[in-house]
């Protein structure tokens, strides 16, 4: 999981008078009774990659269609470079979009679809028809021009949208689940390629996905949703690392949860009472107080494993290798604790002729106080 | 059991629906002019059929109802199924949805009777339609016609693809060009054979023609109908049988046409 790595400068989101280009105050969703989208509050800067990411029905698909026009906010606003689109219809919106069915015209041939904006924007015949070819030869697809959407492939399809939702030259590009619908080797392929016209066309993209890995990969920031509420913000580093609740700490990667209180909350040390595992160092952070319910959240890679007890650590509990699962560049385990916890842990097989740790093996499983994160909710 | 059962039902079924059928179609080509003895073969009362005036007229008036009220019907038909799939909830909806597909259900009497009844009303207080021919039989096949079209409408319309309509809208069509760039001839082979359909619907009414007709527009449905109930004449079933190549072919159109924008779609 590599999240993207942004130079600090080009990082708007840090600095606190940049003018975002997209701004949603308060933006709320109902259909009847049920509501879609609830009070959200974000700002996009120009140029970003932004992922919204969530399981289906979070209403994240809901948020880009109201920044599409095709739904109207119940209440709050939505400003696209500093105006107000409560009243602009999605033909006059500076956006486009890219579907998720592709929506490319059947009727249609690959230019005619890619030049139908172009057309309608007014410019004449020729100069469309030749954009179009322009934008077909930027994704490769200049032979196909005259063929039919039905006569190509799911790859071909795609690149056809993306080529239409672009020849604009849109200030936002929305897309929808753009890489759902390609098979896992086309889709890292296409990811990478995605990220390198977003650059070189300096274009902001907002894209909606339920794919942690697709977000983690293409995302400059990612806004993870939960029933129609953003529940954190963040660089993909930020939301793997130091995620704010324990739905973001599991929807994202593989974590292990426990629960529990806290023990002792001094400035110098922070001892953790984890009903899992009993004490537990934690370097000291402020907020907290004795007493307090909390979570900790420990990834899978953060936790050793040695058949010896590990020296120099209080966080060591003894346990035995339930189940192993060998992936070639990394080994994932299951440890069941004494008191018949289980512990996943995974260990990168870094040599090549070590003896690994194996099933139904006695083994210490250990972390330093930095691998938890103290969440609150 | 299923190894001859099968096969039996399958065709004691055709022949139930088929045998009159090909009997008449066998029949139009008997030289006899006893219509129930066979008297060998010939095309003799295909023949006189293309010098009967009377019916040839009627055929004449009954293709003109039938382009035309297919015409109307389309137009009809396709507006109130736009409406009902792509306008959400509005006022009325309902009366809407049950009016538009009533007269599938409604006796063909009463639907005659009651267009009859309004026809001479209006001719009283409105002074139009000034008698009644050609022009009420359109308008009262019309009414029948777009509720089959607009089934048809409706169906296609709700399989499409919305999100097409969406892109074009994205694209920075407005919402009448997005109907005739892409609703339009996404749903067009459905509007086709809707066409069909309501062609031969209307080619073979009798009921609702013989309430709305008037002197000197008699449609060929009828002018069968009073032939017959002078007798039997072996002319009819040459016409019967020209018909029913008709109606075979625009059926079988429409259903091809069916198939091939579902195909299309998913494909």
């Amino acid at each position: 999981m590599d999240g993207r790595v942004i130079a600090a400068e080009s990082k708007p989101w840090q600095n606190p008078s940049a003018q975002p280009f997209i701004s949603l105050r308060g933006v709320t969703k109902r259909f009847g009774n049920f509501t879609a989208v609830s009070e959200v509050d974000l700002d996009i800067y120009r140029s970003e990659l932004f992922c919204l990411l969530g399981e289906s029905g979070c209403g994240k698909s809901t948020l880009l269609r109201m920044l599409a026009g095709f739904e109207l906010p119940t209440t709050g606003s939505i400003r696209i470079d500093g105006e107000d689109m409560a009243r602009v219809p999605p033909d006059r919106r500076p956006t486009n979009m890219m579907f998720q069915s592709y929506a490319l015209f059947p009727h249609m041939t690959v230019e005619k679809n890619v030049a139908y904006g172009l057309l309608r924007e007014g410019l004449k015949k020729s100069p469309a028809y030749e954009r179009a070819r322009e934008m077909l030869r930027m994704v490769k697809l200049e032979k196909l021009a005259r063929r039919k959407p039905d006569q190509l492939s799911g790859g071909q399809r795609q690149r056809v949208a993306l080529a239409r939702s672009l020849v604009k030259r849109p200030k936002l590009l929305l897309l929808d689940e753009p890489l759902g619908a390609l098979d896992k080797k086309l889709r890292e392929e296409t990811q990478f390629e995605l990220i390198k016209i977003q650059e070189t066309l300096g274009v902001t993209f907002i894209v909606v996905t339920h794919d942690q890995d697709e977000a983690m990969t293409l995302a400059t920031r990612i806004g993870v949703m939960k029933d129609g509420v953003i529940e954190q913000i963040g660089e993909p580093r930020e939301i793997y690392e130091t995620p704010r609740s324990r739905f973001v700490a599991d929807f994202i990667g593989t974590v292990n949860l426990f629960g529990g209180k806290v023990d002792v909350a001094a400035p110098d040390m922070m001892r953790l009472d984890i009903h899992e595992l009993g004490p537990v160092l934690v370097p000291p952070q402020t907020g907290l107080t004795h007493g307090q319910t909390i979570w900790g959240a420990v990834r899978p890679e953060r936790f050793s494993l040695s058949r010896a007890r590990p020296e120099n650590t209080q966080n060591a509990w003894k346990g035995v290798v339930e189940e192993m699962g060998y992936i070639g560049h990394m080994s994932q385990y299951r440890i069941r604790l004494a008191n018949g916890v289980l512990i996943r842990v995974s260990q990168s097989n870094r040599l090549r002729d070590e003896d690994p740790i194996s099933w139904d093996e006695k083994v210490w499983v250990s972390a330093n106080p930095a691998a938890f994160r103290v969440l609150t909710r | 059991m299923r190894g001859w059962f099968l096969p039996l039902a399958v065709a004691f079924g055709f022949i139930f629906l088929y045998a009159p059928i090909v009997s008449l179609v066998v029949f139009s080509f008997n030289e006899s002019r006893l219509v129930t003895v066979w008297g060998g073969f010939s095309t003799r009362w295909y023949g006189e059929l293309l010098r009967d005036r009377q019916i040839l007229g009627s055929a004449w008036i009954s293709l003109q109802v039938a382009f035309w009220s297919a015409n109307l019907a389309v137009i009809v038909g396709t507006l109130g199924a736009f409406v009902l799939t792509r306008f959400g909830s509005f006022t009325g909806r309902l009366v809407l949805t049950g009016m538009i597909t009533a007269p599938l259900v409604m006796p063909e009497v009463i639907t005659g009777l009651s267009l009859l009844l309004l026809f001479v009303s209006m001719e009283l207080s409105l002074g139009w339609p000034a008698g009644r021919g050609i022009t009420t039989i359109v308008i009262a096949h019309t009414t029948f016609c777009a509720a089959f079209v607009a089934v048809i409408a409706q169906s296609r319309l709700r399989s499409m693809d919305e999100s097409l309509e969406e892109a074009a809208r994205d694209l920075g069509a407005g919402p009448v060009r997005v109907f005739f760039d892409i609703t339009l001839p996404v749903i067009a082979p459905a509007l086709v054979a809707g066409w069909l359909l309501a062609f031969t619907l209307s080619l073979d009414d009798l009921v609702i023609a013989s309430f709305v007709s008037g002197p000197g527009a008699s449609t060929l449905p009828m002018v069968i109908f009073s032939k017959v109930r002078l007798g039997v004449s072996p002319d009819v079933n040459a016409l019967a049988t020209i018909i029913i190549g008709f109606v075979l072919v625009a059926v079988i159109i429409a259903g091809w046409l069916m198939r091939r924008a579902v195909k299309r779609d998913i494909g």
